[in-house]
């Protein structure tokens, strides 16, 4: 069946790619960029268009409890946010994976204040990187759409049952409009049937969820969350395998590696920032440089061996994020180091935050990169990538 | 005499101190909403004492999530309900402690009332944050020493009057609000069952004494729960639909405050330290307030105005101390 292109903001497609996967109980609070996604499904709701329950909430804290209840009780359930909203629910996150519950959740995202930005970067979703949600990264509005409906066939895979949160780049996706296909309905039903929980509240049979545990059974409880989190590495693989099955199209999956396979340099990125490199990729190819880049869409689980495939080949390797963890280096860039380092591999890795709070990165910035690491500049620490020096105020006052 | 467990809510087995008065509330709300309740609770002493994994005292489907998100999980798993079309004799009671509901968690209540979510709420309140070691809530009675309001030499403990929660829930123009006490167990099924009689969302306060924060005898906690009525310090009543209806006044009269603060350990430091007994006189200028409020100034007894007016006129000297 042949689906039809519109041309739609990101957050309209994706208010409208959710409706479709059916959601029973639906919480948010607004807060920018997200806020079209939940002011969408509202107006989706209100038409009749979808049979949901929508609950106008107090706060994000309550959107994602409410979330927690329905979903515990037995419904899918859904809910967006962003940056302040998205920490605000952080406690209500860790319970949820903490408990299984297959809350599908956007994260549309956004800076962290101070200072305050409504600007897009990764920090937000990577506060809550280790608390056992399972994170796609779109880079274009289709993918958002996309990530959503395998969102939910991961989440609620008894394989797995953990919550799964799609990220998309707050205004850089939520605000654009774009040539996107809605998924059929009839197809999307197929691809999703109807939720039934494998344990829910039901006085027909009392079950008792979040008891306490002593310290001598807690922690095969939390590792449980790890184990279920790594099973979720082939289901995802399945799960984008059957989505191109039903609706004709590939989507999703763990990453995208692009021009990389026999790339000297390859570049590592998440998010829509990957279209900008891209086109970069694509210019220093036809110029003779043998550039590539590798596009993580599944960030968690962290796909160690898809990975370790993908970059086996470079002579040496640039991470590019839109996050830091201040006080020590990158968020992804480690990572890629750990990867490598645990297979006995002395790849050199440099980190570059190009950057925070929704600074434009323009193609020579990148272009920079690959020239620097391309001609063997060894780095020995992460990199806050064209930072402005000339406007920081004095450092150490009086020092 | 045998007893027999099966038909129990809250089965027996679970490990609150001895004479709990939290443990008994439960039990009795519990037992007379029934097992078609699905529970939601907060963090806090009620939680650790019935959910050791991996066992657990509820024999109908009960759920923990947070500190602070009690009332939110029962909006939550009432939109469930209502969504697939099982509300139909299915009772949602949303629990927490004086601390999870009146402090921390109040954002999600006072969400969940004014969305008109058709849920019961039910605050356990032993006046303190039990379950972490008796530090001061704003349900902390005024002058109850707890370890973050403790008695001292610049101190008589902690020095704010409850806050008015029934009146702030009842602000929310829902159906029903009570106030009941684990000392008057024959009137909390009755006040449940009142409750759970209509639509829409409801709040039932219960008095709990807690032995072990209170320090109290726990042979005691149903006199001592009875003793903070029959002072004045804890008005029992009821608002049904915007009418407010107080528990019946004791039988023999108003009783003064010292009874029921004498026998606890919190308030040990008024009747030990020097000028401890003159400070005894605000809390039963407070009790004083709390009769007039729901019975009328002829049903104020004199001492408790007598009290009213020292305390009146200690507040002027301070003032005036204050000022020189
Ligand atoms: C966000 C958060 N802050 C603090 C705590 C620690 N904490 C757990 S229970 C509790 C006190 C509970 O007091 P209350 O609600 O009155 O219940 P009680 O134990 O007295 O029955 C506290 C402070 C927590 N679990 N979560
Ligand atoms: S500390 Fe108090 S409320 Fe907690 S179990 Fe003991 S008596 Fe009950
Ligand atoms: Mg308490």
């Amino acid at each position: 069946m042949a689906e039809k292109q519109e041309i739609l903001e990101g957050a309209m497609a994706v208010a409208h790619a959710v409706a479709r996967c059916r959601p029973e109980v639906i919480a948010a609070y607004p807060i920018t960029p997200q806020t079209h996604i939940s002011e969408e499904l509202s107006q989706i709701v209100a038409d009749g268009e979808l049979d949901a329950e929508f609950v106008k909430v107090e706060s994000e804290f309550g959107a994602a409890s409410v979330i927690l209840g329905a979903s515990a009780t037995g419904v899918r359930t859904y809910t967006a946010t962003s940056s302040q909203g998205l920490l605000l629910m952080s406690e209500v996150l860790w319970n949820i994976a903490g408990m299984r519950l297959p809350v599908v959740l956007a994260c549309a995202n956004r800076s962290i204040s101070a200072p305050l930005s409504i600007w897009c970067d990764h920090q937000d979703a990577e506060a809550i990187r280790d608390c056992g949600i399972i994170q796609f990264y779109a880079e274009d509005n289709q993918e958002a759409c996309d990530q959503h409906l395998i969102a939910y066939k991961v989440a609620e895979d008894r394989r797995v049952l953990l919550p799964v949160m799609v990220n998309l780049d707050g205004f850089l996706l939520t605000h654009v409009f774009e040539p996107t296909i809605l998924p059929d309905q009839q197809l999307a039903d197929r691809y999703l049937p109807p939720y039934e929980a494998v344990l829910k509240l039901d006085p027909a049979n009392p079950a008792t969820f979040g008891a306490f545990t002593e310290p001598d059974k807690c922690m095969e409880g939390r590792w449980m969350v790890h184990d279920a989190c790594m099973r979720s590495l082939p289901v995802i693989e399945e799960a984008s395998a059957e989505f191109e099955k039903v609706f004709g199209r590939p989507s999703g999956g763990l990453l995208e590696e692009y021009k990389s396979r026999d790339a000297e340099t390859i570049l590592i990125a998440k998010g829509s920032l990957c279209g900008t490199i891209k086109d970069v990729v694509d210019e220093m190819r036809e110029e003779g440089t043998k550039v590539g880049l590798l596009r993580i869409k599944t960030y968690r689980p962290w796909p160690t061996e898809a990975v370790l495939k993908a970059v086996s080949g470079a002579k040496q390797i640039a991470v590019i994020e839109r996050g830091a963890s201040f006080g020590a280096g990158g968020v992804m860039t480690p990572e890629v180091k750990e990867t490598l380092y645990d297979a006995g591999m002395q790849t050199p890795v440099s980190g570059f935050c190009v950057q925070l709070g929704g600074r434009e990165v323009p193609p020579d910035g990148i272009r920079e990169i690959v020239d620097r690491v391309a001609s063997g500049e060894k780095q020995t620490a992460y990199e806050y990538f064209r930072l402005k020096t000339e406007i920081l105020p004095e450092l150490v006052p009086g020092a | 005499m045998e007893f027999d467990y099966r038909d129990r809510v809250l089965v027996p087995g679970y490990t609150s101190c001895l004479g709990c008065g939290e443990a008994m509330a439960m039990r009795i709300v519990a037992q007379a909403a029934g097992k078609n309740t699905i529970f939601t609770s907060c963090t806090g002493c009620s939680e650790i004492f019935t959910s050791r994994y991996p066992t657990s005292s509820w024999a109908a489907p009960w759920i923990h999530s947070l500190f602070e998100n009690s009332a939110a999980v029962a909006s939550g798993v009432y939109y469930a309900l209502k969504h697939r079309g099982k509300l139909e004799g299915v009772n949602v009671i949303g629990t927490g402690g004086d601390g999870g509901t009146a402090d921390i968690g109040i954002g999600c209540l006072s969400g969940a009332l004014e969305r008109g979510d058709d849920i019961l709420y039910c605050c356990w309140d032993n006046e303190a944050y039990m379950n972490t070691g008796i530090q001061r809530s704003s349900l902390t009675p005024f002058y109850a020493a707890t370890t973050t309001s403790p008695a001292g030499k610049a101190s008589w403990g902690n020095d704010r009057p409850k806050k008015d929660i029934p009146a702030i829930v009842a602000a929310h123009n829902i159906p029903y609000v009570g106030v009941g006490s684990c000392g008057y167990y024959r009137e909390l099924p009755r006040m449940v069952k009142k409750a759970l009689s209509y639509r829409g969302p409801k709040y039932l306060q219960i008095h709990s004494v807690c032995p072990a924060g209170w320090r109290s005898d726990p042979s005691q906690t149903a006199v001592i729960a009875r003793l903070a009525f029959e002072t004045g310090c804890y008005p029992l009543y009821e608002i049904i639909e915007g009418e407010t209806k107080p528990h019946k006044p004791p039988k023999e009269g108003w009783k003064h405050v010292e009874e029921y603060l004498k026998p606890q350990g919190r308030f040990r430091h008024l009747f030990r330290a020097e000028g401890g007994e003159g400070q005894i006189v605000r809390i039963q200028a407070l009790a004083g307030a709390n009769i007039r409020k729901f019975y009328g100034d002829d049903a104020v007894p004199d001492f408790a105005k007598e009290a009213e007016k020292k305390a009146e006129e200690m507040a002027e000297e301070q003032e005036a101390e204050a000022t020189a």
